[in-house]
């Protein structure tokens, strides 16, 4: 409707007030449903390792980055004898079903290329290795901490020790990535349990394949005979009853990352 | 007559409003990943005051066994909120918008006026700028508690990789206590600020979206009553 007369200016200024704050109050709306509609369209896309794959691929990103940040020079800070807990706390039981003794366990390893290489060994061999210990702040993905004293030899002692996880079977050479498999895969001997694990993490000092808790022989839940410590990992990489390794390009399956779970897990 | 003023920013009503879905967000999955492990609670002596949170809490929500979700939502989400942050930042000291926000020696007098003012105890009108010293302190302060998010959130999701910023922080166990109790500090401010806008009324919250207030400029002084948030 036109006005019958010329506006006064007190008009004029209503109306333009009233017009920047609709076309203001409109885009806001507007802008509003943005957030609903990435809620909504992330919601409906097809998930990857239950989770969505927009999701999924953020979480890919991040590990990316880690990787690239993570320094095998940077340790995980260590504590005390007098600091660790003396019942450290015990958290997932997948894979430990029955009881093990040792007459019916070996650790097989595999290396993957061509022509397989499997090396099999017994616990005296493990522990014939250079014996280190580590005293660090566990963590559970869960978010609870505990510091906790571990003994036992390194993963990258056995490597060099027993010529494995390069690709032409030569001895470890820690500044060769080119020549090194990506991962290490770890499984439980019933397989009900399994970790992947990146190389650089691997051969992280404090990466160690343990038998010892607290100085004692470690007990059945705890991961008898041989668990993996990786401080630089959440728990649920510290695959406990270690059964089988295999050093491979491909990336090996992971019983947490298969739900929902980063694959990197790194801290 | 009235006339129309300048606010705030296009590019500030940005970086503020895109908080809010974000940090929404982000409290929500934060809150998937805590109940996984759950420990905090208030209490005096042994006597529980209150647990965070109850189990009706959780339930009311849907909050138990999603920690996977709420940690690929808390890592994605991460990133905007960490680049809006340091987007608003760079924005405040280039263009120079800091020196209206950060607090000066004034403002924790005035801010106890301006407190008194609105709990009813003074009559006299609020300072007119842009903000004052109650809101130089709340804005101040809950900007540095985003920066505080972001680096106990940091030194808990890499605690060996920038471990010497969860040694700063207190250890990764305190790390974690500090990301918890500044989020229910933006709870907090949260109430104030929404208590706070509906009092200040609509030429305030307007601005805020428009980007523009009205003044009467006959008598200038009935825009000094109406108080900024």
């Amino acid at each position: 409707m036109k006005p019958s007369h010329p506006l006064t200016p007190e008009e004029e200024i209503n109306i333009e007030i009233r017009r920047k704050t609709i076309k203001a109050f409109a885009l806001f709306g507007l802008a509003g449903f943005v957030p609903f509609g990435v809620w909504k369209y992330i919601k409906n896309q097809p998930k990857t390792d239950g989770v969505e794959n927009p999701l999924r691929n953020i979480l890919e990103i991040n590990c990316k980055l880690s990787k690239s940040y993570f320094s095998q020079v940077r340790l995980a800070p260590t504590f005390n004898k007098s600091e660790a807990a003396k019942k450290p706390k015990v958290n997932g039981r997948e894979g430990l079903k029955k009881p093990i003794d040792l007459t019916e366990w070996s650790l097989k390893i595999t290396s993957d290329y061509k022509e397989k290489k499997i090396v099999s060994l017994n616990i005296d061999q493990i522990k014939s290795l250079p014996k280190h210990e580590v005293i660090f702040e566990f963590k559970c993905i869960e978010g609870w901490s505990q510091v906790m004293h571990w003994g036992g030899a390194r993963l990258c002692d056995l490597m060099e020790t027993y010529k494995l996880g390069t690709r032409d079977g030569s001895i470890l050479n820690n500044s060769d990535f080119k020549n090194l498999f990506k991962y290490v895969g770890m499984e439980t001997p019933d397989k009900e349990y399994f970790v992947g694990i990146d190389m650089e993490s691997a051969l992280h000092p404090q990466t160690l394949l343990c038998y010892e808790l607290n100085g004692k022989p470690l007990s059945q839940d705890h991961g008898f005979p041989l668990r993996l410590i990786i401080p630089v990992k959440y728990g649920v990489k510290n695959i406990k009853r270690i059964g089988n390794i295999i050093f491979t390009d491909n990336r090996p399956a992971d019983y947490w990352a298969e739900l929902g779970y980063d694959y990197f897990g790194g801290l | 007559m009235k006339k129309i003023q300048k606010k705030h920013s296009l590019a500030l009503r940005w970086f503020h409003w895109i908080n809010f879905p974000v940090l929404a967000l982000m409290i929500w999955s934060g809150t998937l990943i805590y109940w996984a492990y759950d420990p905090y609670a208030i209490k005096i002596g042994n006597f529980t005051l209150f647990k965070f949170y109850p189990e009706s809490f959780y339930k009311s929500l849907g909050i138990p066994f999603r920690l996977a979700e709420g940690m690929s939502w808390h890592f994605a989400l991460m990133w905007i909120f960490t680049i809006n942050g340091i987007l608003y930042f760079l924005y405040t000291m280039i263009s120079g918008e800091w020196k209206l926000l950060i607090p000066n020696k004034h403002s924790f007098k005035e801010a106890w006026n301006v407190v008194l003012h609105d709990i009813g105890f003074r009559k006299d009108t609020l300072p007119l700028r842009k903000f004052n010293g109650a809101q130089q302190i709340a804005y101040t302060t809950v900007i540095l508690m985003g920066f505080g998010s972001l680096i106990s959130g940091l030194a808990i999701y890499k605690p060996i990789q920038f471990s010497w910023l969860s040694w700063l922080l207190g250890g990764y166990k305190n790390a974690r206590i500090i990301h918890f109790g500044l989020t229910i500090g933006y709870v907090f401010f949260f109430m104030i600020h929404i208590a706070q806008v509906i009092r200040a009324g609509w030429n305030n919250f307007r601005a805020m979206v428009a980007g523009f207030e009205v003044i009467d400029e006959k008598d200038s002084t009935s825009t000094i009553s109406e108080q900024n948030v």
